[in-house]
């Protein structure tokens, strides 16, 4: 899209608004297509104990070309996620850190609470903080007062491909919102994120929807289109709804009239 | 002369050493790249491998980044 600006992030510029996802794929190959496919240039990865059985692949080195978002996925406190943003650092060479810490396993809902002491630590410690959080107004600013470069609300629970639960909220964040907000978690399909890009967001990050689409080559190409499209609508400025008709054509020159 | 450390979350008997003798105890290449190292709760860089040796009970955690979401 020429007539759009690059999405800046803290030091960086992106081109493509989608940031992707790089688990559970059916095998390497279909992520690796889909990294190229989606059209990202920031891919998230974790941060696990290396199997000291027996040296498994790993993918990293063939994403070489793009941008590292490590996660913190899985951590429960802030202490567990602060050790991992910071082996990250030390593993990927990039301060960047998607900051995820989960209160609970079976919604995988953000725990607020240590979310905020974490944010403020890292950043203090010189990290590019992108925050996973609840879509909530209130909590988006505390992060970003926090010096979050972006905040990431849920569209949905992760993996649920539920979408965007409650749109009015995630306007509002992106409204009200002084950094980029990063849709994350939730989105099912491309038209999940035209909407994302309709109320809003600055970018989306998806890694379910595509990974364990039917096709997910054509999902990767499906989202990139969609991100283009919501973008695009966003930045034209839709009508407003209104309750009644409004006919389109002339109203003048009626034939039989 | 060894002693018990928790190696990634396993009670593991291993010879008194740095963590760059630990590494390679284990057939891990210290110069592999992407490889980070805790002890105890704390980030210890690559440089300070050769330096920091092991005690009785250190909590070892040896990562590397993996897919992830």
């Amino acid at each position: 899209m020429s007539d759009d600006t690059p999405l800046t992030i803290a030091d960086r510029q992106f081109s493509s608004r989608v940031f992707l996802g790089t688990s559970a794929y059916p095998n390497l190959q279909v992520m690796l297509d889909c990294v190229e496919e989606s059209g990202t240039e920031l891919v998230t990865l974790s941060i696990r104990r290396l199997d000291l059985e027996g040296y498994a692949e790993s993918p990293v080195d063939l994403l070489e070309d793009y941008d590292f978002l490590p996660n913190t996925a899985g951590c429960e406190t802030a202490r567990d996620a602060i050790l991992t943003a910071q082996l990250a650092r030390e593993s990927l060479e990039t301060n960047w850190v998607k900051l995820e810490i989960i209160g609970d396993r079976e919604t995988l809902y953000p725990d607020v609470e240590q979310l905020l002491s974490a944010t403020d630590e890292l950043v203090k410690d010189g990290f590019t903080v992108l925050p996973y959080c609840n879509d909530d107004p209130v909590i988006c600013k505390r992060l970003a007062d926090l010096g979050a470069a972006a905040v990431m609300p849920m569209g949905s629970l992760i993996g649920s491909g539920m979408g965007v639960a409650n749109p009015a909220n995630i306007e509002l964040i992106c409204r009200q919102a002084e950094v980029p907000v990063v849709i994350d978690a939730g989105l099912g399909t491309a038209s999940d994120v035209v909407q994302s890009f309709e109320l809003g967001c600055d970018a989306v990050l998806l890694n379910t929807a595509v990974a364990r689409a039917r096709n997910p080559v054509a999902m990767a190409r499906a989202v990139r289109h969609a991100a283009e499209a919501g973008r695009a609508a966003h930045l034209a400025g839709r009508i407003p709804k209104r309750p009644h008709a409004e006919a389109s054509s002339p109203q003048m020159g009626l034939v039989g009239s | 002369m060894s002693l018990t450390i928790n190696l990634n979350g396993e009670e593991t008997r291993v010879e008194q050493g740095s963590l760059q003798d630990l590494l390679q105890q284990r057939g891990i290449d210290p110069s592999a790249r992407r490889i980070a190292i805790a002890r105890n709760g704390a980030l210890v860089k690559r440089d300070s491998w050769p330096k920091e040796t092991l005690s009785e009970g250190d909590r070892i955690e040896i990562v590397r980044p993996l897919a992830g979401g």
